[in-house]
């Protein structure tokens, strides 16, 4: 089994961008991976694409192909779809085909059109990665659902509003110096927790904007790497994914993600590292509640202890473990299709160096990525590691 | 049911029951409780799941009022939505405005103030 060098990594401006189509923004990002990877287009054996409302946010189905060709490649494409953990499983296959010596070098990436719906057709949109007769129908909206797991939370375990605001100001600060980011401002606790309500007690400043953008990372075998003399320090050493079941109302935890602990559990196993050997990670805050979902699936904290992690600075840049370096969802944007690439993106330029905020983490060798699915219905978790 | 919505089987016949005064839950021989429609156990695999009155009352473990809806209910926001512990299953349906954890439900059939659909709702015991 042969190691998965990440190769080069490319990335669109997060934000809105309505009149672009998902084709001009994935052809975009895939052309900075490859200027990025130095890796031939012709060299490239397969692309694997997340998107997940492609058919309703723009009338295209079947856009494995349509992408390989926006991006100049010609290969066999597949589309994974799997909620807002599309580009997380596309990702996995790749790994999974690289490290299984089925290919040498694969383009990986996703991309989601969001803006051009407007805001109440994108909720609607979005709902879609509920369960439509049991969720749906009662009136739940994404933001709802975790709202449910936001009073849940504080019903089992404690917490407050002003608990998960730290998160927002946190991540908001985060992606100041981030020029992919599509809030490059700082927020102030107040603002976040005076700002109308959303789902309560989720508000405006708890949840993710709508956004536009594009991921893409090319993969290569550690011969085909060494082979062309690549430049390409950060290697993808663990790969997880776990499920749940679909609807709220038919799992075990209301409050925890055992999708993404058992992720988690799978990509450390394979890394051979655990929680405590990572240093910076990049979850899936779609809503603040769902990144501190994140830090106890990840064994960062026990569960009910997530919670305050942001608020006491010990996820902060300057805390021991910092999280969503890149602004996160909250700040960076969330185009669901593209965001597990984008963290993939992310964090390799952290570990690389040569991110804005790669500063804050200068001798991180272990990176940790989480990207989930509807409410963590399903998940992946990818370790990556700079070579020493 | 509003126009260009296909039926549901399993389901709209669920709403029936429910409206008439006999909720079921579906209950397999290993007793594990899930929701119609279905055919396997989502637990344990077993297929031969048998109709089970569903308990008079279940109690409220989680809600959120709704402020941005879809368009399906607009008219109806803000509402709750909020999940009930019946005991072998939970469920998710609109719920009193001012409802709170750990109250005494019980599920009834409503419908939509924006569109007329029929929809799970909770009402205090």
């Amino acid at each position: 089994m042969t190691g998965v060098r990440i190769a080069g990594v490319g990335l669109t401006h997060f934000g809105k961008h309505p009149e672009r189509t998902g084709r001009d923004l994935f052809a975009e990002a895939s052309d900075s991976a490859f200027a990025d990877a130095e890796v031939s287009r012709d060299d490239i054996e397969a692309l694997y694409y997340g998107n997940f409302m492609g058919e309703l946010a723009e009338h295209q189905g079947h856009q494995g192909p349509l992408m390989a060709e926006a991006a100049g490649v010609r290969a066999p494409a597949t589309r994974y779809e799997s909620a807002c953990a599309s580009s997380g499983v596309a990702i996995r296959q790749a790994v999974k085909d690289v490290r299984n010596g089925e290919a040498d070098a694969i383009l990986v990436g996703g991309a989601e059109r969001m803006n051009n719906l407007g805001t109440a057709k994108t909720t609607e949109a979005l709902a879609i990665a509920a369960d439509d007769l049991y969720e749906v129908r009662a009136g739940m909206t994404f933001p709802g659902a975790y709202a449910l797991m936001a009073r849940a939370y504080f019903e089992q375990y404690g917490g407050s509003r002003e608990d998960l605001a730290h998160i927002a100001v946190k991540n908001h600060e985060n992606a100041v110096p981030n020029e992919h980011a599509q809030f490059q401002r700082e927020i102030e606790l107040e603002e976040a927790l005076d700002a109308p309500m959303i789902a309560e007690p989720l508000g405006l400043f708890d949840a993710c904007p709508i956004t536009d953008g594009a991921a893409a990372v090319v993969l290569v075998s550690d011969e085909y790497a060494e082979e062309h003399d690549l430049y390409a320090p950060v290697s993808v050493t663990g790969t997880g994914q776990g499920g749940d079941r679909m609807a709220l109302q038919g799992r075990d935890h209301l409050a925890r993600s055992p999708a993404a602990e058992e992720a988690a559990e799978e990509a450390y196993a394979e890394a051979g590292i655990d929680g405590g050997d990572v240093d910076v990670a990049e979850v899936h805050d779609c809503f603040t509640i769902a990144e501190v979902l994140a830090l106890e699936a990840l064994d960062f904290y026990a569960p009910g202890e997530g919670i305050g992690a942001a608020r006491r600075g010990e996820t902060t840049r300057d805390g021991d473990r910092p999280v969503n370096l890149s602004g996160g969802l909250k700040a960076k944007g969330h185009p669901v299709g593209a965001t597990g690439a984008s963290q993939l993106v992310e964090m390799t330029r952290i570990l690389r160096g040569d991110h804005p905020n790669s500063d804050a983490v200068p001798d991180a060798t272990v990176g940790v990525t989480h990207n989930a699915g509807g409410t963590v219905a399903s998940a992946t978790v990818h370790v990556l590691e700079v070579e020493q | 049911m509003s126009e260009n919505e296909h039926g549901n089987s399993g389901y709209d016949e669920w709403l029936d029951a429910i409206d008439e005064g006999d909720a079921y839950y579906l209950e397999c021989p290993n007793g594990h409780g899930s929701l119609p429609p279905r055919r396997i156990c989502p637990e344990c695999g077993e297929t031969n799941l048998e109709d089970t009155p569903l308990p008079e009352t279940g109690d409220i473990d989680t809600y959120t009022v709704v402020h941005v809806a879809t368009p399906s209910f607009a008219d109806d926001a803000p509402y709750t939505t909020a999940i009930a512990d019946f005991g072998p299953v939970r469920v998710t349906a609109m719920a009193p405005d001012d409802v709170d954890v750990g109250e005494s439900v019980s599920l009834t059939v409503g419908e939509s103030k924006t569109n007329g659909d029929r929809l799970l709702q909770f009402e205090r015991f």
